[in-house]
């Protein structure tokens, strides 16, 4: 090797000539330190190692000064190209903010034929003028949708059960189309229902014009039934007739499910999930209950503690995990939208896991009386009497007063995590988010307060042991990249 | 094995030949007008207005200049293209029409001086092969479906390298150009202008990172500053939409830290348009090294299936080129290529009868000379 110069010439340099690139860090384990960099990079040292890095002292040929200076945690001579790196990952994280609102709600009527104890809004009953969306809100509402500057525009229709009111539905989906061919933005329909009432009719019109299927499974017979209480005691059975019925009209992958967690599932949730492998659905999202509505009235909601929801989260991602290992693809999709923002430089779009928070800027919902909110969630704030969250009402605001209303700009202007107390130095920072209409209906801040925060709580313990089982798994963490990039 | 170049011994020393390309063909009733554009590879004819005629044997006398290839060059035919050396003594075969895996030499100089580099760099002055390949370019068939370009450097040439892809453009609008380059020129946003400017139709340029330490990789092609301006080279190409593969060629030092590199490229530069994982060729620098240098494909296996997922689990588009179907997991087979060019390309006497001989890509000659895998063995059917 005469006429080839050694590894040491190319990192002849003085100890101490590395410079810090931004990072955040947290204790990690016992004698452990987790760093953590903005653009959602980590690495696992020593407790010693961390204390010599952040001295200056690290050995340059030590693999932790390589992984470190690899990740862009550091800088020296050799790669001040991290700098143009770094700052393109960064911009590829944020550039969802210059679409704006892709996710546009609308709530076609407050009725349904369930009465789930802990539905937030939902209404029994047969007056359709009182609480169906009219025709005039409707196109108030898409003249606003066809506002957002975003290029993929998706139009959920939510309730009470909006199949109930499946004529408006029909009326804005053509409208719709109609409107974009001359807007051509990459047009997208759902319909968050129950399956119960549809009908192949219904499912026709879904099929010929790209409308996707969301219903609600909460897991076996009895525990379905016990949540989603409706005349004939057959919810389950109406439910698992329509995906069927849904995947025979629209295909398979036009059908998900979502499960609502209440205090009965908590002991079940290996039989919760066998319940969606039975029904080949490829994953499932196991969702906390979140406070608002009937659910915080009826003290379902504080009936459990955000301890023992993790414990249900543990197992049944552990329970998720075998499945895999025994030969079945499966994953758990809040686990797949942390982990895309832990293993890759994209985000997962998931609105309530943003920073700045997704309210109005990434989805909004038009309700039924005209009312905007700028999440579901401050929609059910609403419905119990606080409209601390209402941006206006289709029928008398402008898109412009809309979307620079006091009641938008204040709480997103709070919900920068890497400016909020606490959040600033955390290290899941760039893997977590910010949601100020659950702060403000637990702690009335939008803010809050992190220590006694049950979303920070639930989330901070999520990602530290996602990022624990990779550590300690080869094959979860193999999995976990399969799961970051679905 | 076929060989690129061989011997020739004139047949009649006085006839001038005036071309030093010459394109080839059978064709002995080629119109005349045509005739002096080929030289005629034929036993029988006398060459009547031929640029000159190749014989395999030397039978009947020739009435246009002549010459005996040597056997190892037999396998010449119709539109081929080769270079007669000054001395008139050998022929190097330029482009092979039967092969779709033909690639044009540049220059032997580069900025680069990579540990196991397979085309030594030599500092002399060889701006002559710019001319050469030019002209090269435009005897070429239009209808070929790939060019390799390669070097040494090939963007050491500037405006020229820009105006060779103009003259490929121009001449071969159908054939996709491959270009290997180490990148580093390209860290001049005006020059990376210049080439996205040329438009060509179907270019893809290989670029190699052998490691995300910038040391190692550094290290690897012994050149400061190669890391940083690798990197820079590649953002500005994929900033004005140019296809870009990164090739990493497996070696100890590489292979030492090949899940980082995965994982580098996965967080880093996703939009990149394929990546190799390439086995290492015995030849040049790699022979004087291979002591340091290698690693049994066979140990780092496993490592291989971990940087294979995970690319692929990024949407990746990944190959794994030049290794033995015996030395990888069944679980990298969607990313395996049988890659090793047909003039290179051989198997031991072992493979003889093993049920995956078609699957497999083979052996580099230059492997089965100087060093394989212990780990050899073949599949029963």
């Amino acid at each position: 090797m005469s006429k080839f110069q050694p590894i040491t010439f190319y990192s002849k340099k003085a100890e101490d000539s590395y410079r810090f690139l931004p990072f955040r860090f947290n204790r990690f384990r016992d004698d452990h330190v987790l760093v953590t960099n903005m653009v959602g990079e980590y690495h696992i040292l020593s407790s010693r190692a961390f204390e010599k890095f952040t001295k200056h002292q690290l050995d340059q040929t030590s693999s932790d000064y390589i992984n470190l200076r690899a990740k862009h945690f550091l800088l020296d001579e050799s790669n001040e190209v991290a700098i143009d790196l770094l700052a393109l990952k960064l911009r590829t994280k944020l550039s969802r903010l210059s679409d704006f609102t892709a996710l546009h709600i609308f709530v076609v009527t407050l009725r349904c034929e369930h009465s789930c104890p802990y539905c937030q809004v939902s209404r029994q009953s047969e007056d359709k003028n009182k609480y169906d969306m009219s025709i005039e809100i409707a196109d108030k509402a898409i003249d606003l949708v066809f506002n957002s500057p975003s290029p993929a525009i998706k139009i959920e229709f939510q309730g009470g059960e909006p199949l109930l009111n499946f004529d408006l539905i029909k009326y804005i989906v053509k409208k719709a189309q109609v409107i974009n061919q001359a807007h051509q933005r990459y047009l997208d329909f759902v319909i968050a229902t129950n399956l119960a009432v549809v009908t192949s009719d219904i499912l026709n019109f879904c099929r010929d014009n790209k409308v996707h299927i969301s219903t609600s499974l909460d897991g076996p017979s009895d525990l379905h039934n016990k949540n989603r209480p409706r005349k004939g005691h057959d919810s389950y059975e109406r439910t698992i007739n329509g995906i069927q019925l849904a995947r025979d009209i629209l295909g398979k992958d036009q059908v998900s499910a979502l499960m609502t967690t209440t205090e009965a599932s908590l002991n079940r949730v290996k039989e919760i999930i066998d319940e969606y492998v039975d029904a080949e659905f490829n994953g499932i999202f196991l969702r906390h209950l979140s406070p608002y509505g009937f659910a915080i009235k009826t003290k379902s909601y504080a009936s459990y503690s955000t301890e023992r929801w993790l414990d249900f989260y543990r197992e049944g991602l552990e329970y998720v995990i075998q499945l895999n290992k025994d030969g079945v693809k499966f994953q758990e999709f809040y686990a797949s939208i942390v982990l895309k923002k832990i293993l890759t430089s994209e985000e997962s779009g998931f609105v309530d896991l943003m920073s700045p928070a997704g309210l109005g800027i990434a989805a909004v919902v038009y309700n039924y009386d005209g009312t905007v909110h700028p999440s579901d969630e401050s929609r059910m704030l609403a419905e119990m009497g606080d409209e601390k969250f209402k941006l206006g009402n289709v029928l008398k605001n402008s898109y412009e007063e809309i979307f620079t209303s006091d009641a938008l700009l204040s709480p997103l202007e709070d919900s920068f995590a890497a400016s909020n107390p606490m959040c600033s130095d955390c290290a899941f920072e760039s893997y977590c988010g910010a949601d100020p209409v659950y702060h403000y209906a637990m702690h009335k801040d939008f803010v809050g307060r992190k220590p006694e925060s049950s979303f920070c709580k639930r989330n901070m313990t999520i990602i530290e042991y996602l990022i624990g089982r990779m550590e300690d798994d080869p094959y979860v963490k193999t999995l976990f990249q399969r799961w970051a990039n679905c | 094995m076929i060989h690129l170049s061989g011997k020739i011994e004139p047949l009649n020393a006085n006839e001038n030949c005036e071309s030093r390309l010459l394109r080839i063909t059978t064709n002995e009733n080629l119109p005349r007008p045509l005739r002096r554009k080929y030289a005629l590879l034929s036993e029988s004819s006398a060459g009547d207005g031929f640029q000159a005629i190749l014989r395999k044997n030397a039978t009947i006398a020739a009435n246009t200049a002549a010459f005996r290839l040597s056997e190892e060059i037999h396998h010449l035919s119709d539109d081929d293209v080769v270079a007669l050396e000054t001395d008139r003594t050998r022929l190097r075969v330029l482009y092979r029409r039967q092969s779709n895996q033909n690639s044009i030499l540049l220059t032997e100089r580069c900025n680069h001086y990579c540990l196991m580099c397979s085309q030594p760099p030599k500092t002399a002055d060889d701006s002559y092969l710019m001319q050469e390949v030019k002209e090269l370019i435009r005897l070429i068939p239009d209808d070929t479906i790939e060019l390799g370009l390669t070097g040494g450097e090939p963007t050491l040439y500037g405006d020229e390298f820009i105006d060779l892809l103009r003259i490929c453009k121009s001449y071969l609008p159908q054939t996709a150009l491959h270009i290997l380059s180490n990148g580093r020129t390209f860290k001049d946003f005006e020059f990376t202008k210049k080439y996205a400017e040329v438009s060509h139709p179907d270019v893809m340029i290989g670029i190699p990172i052998y490691s995300d330490d910038p040391v190692t990789h550094n290290f690897i092609v012994q050149a400061e500053n190669a890391f940083n301006e690798t990197i820079k080279g590649i953002l500005n190409l994929k900033s004005l939409g140019q296809r870009v593969e990164i090739r990493v060629v497996l070696q100890r030092y590489s292979v030492e830290r090949l899940e980082e590199i995965a994982y580098f490229i996965a967080r880093n530069l996703l939009f990149v348009d394929h990546v190799a994982l390439m086995g290492l060729e015995i030849m040049g620098f790699t022979r004087a090294n291979l002591d340091e240098l290698w690693v049994d494909q066979y140990d780092y296996k496993d490592k291989l299936s971990v940087a294979v997922n995970l690319l692929s689990s990024y949407g990746v588009n990944v190959s794994v080129y030049n290794h033995q179907r015996c030395l990888v997991n069944d679980d990298v087979m969607h990313a395996y290529r049988k890659s090793i060019s047909d003039w290179k390309n051989e198997y031991l006497s072992e493979c003889k009868g093993c049920a995956k001989q078609t699957e497999c890509g083979g052996f580099f000659a230059s492997q089965i000379k100087y060093r394989i895998s212990k780990n050899i063995q073949k599949f029963n059917a």
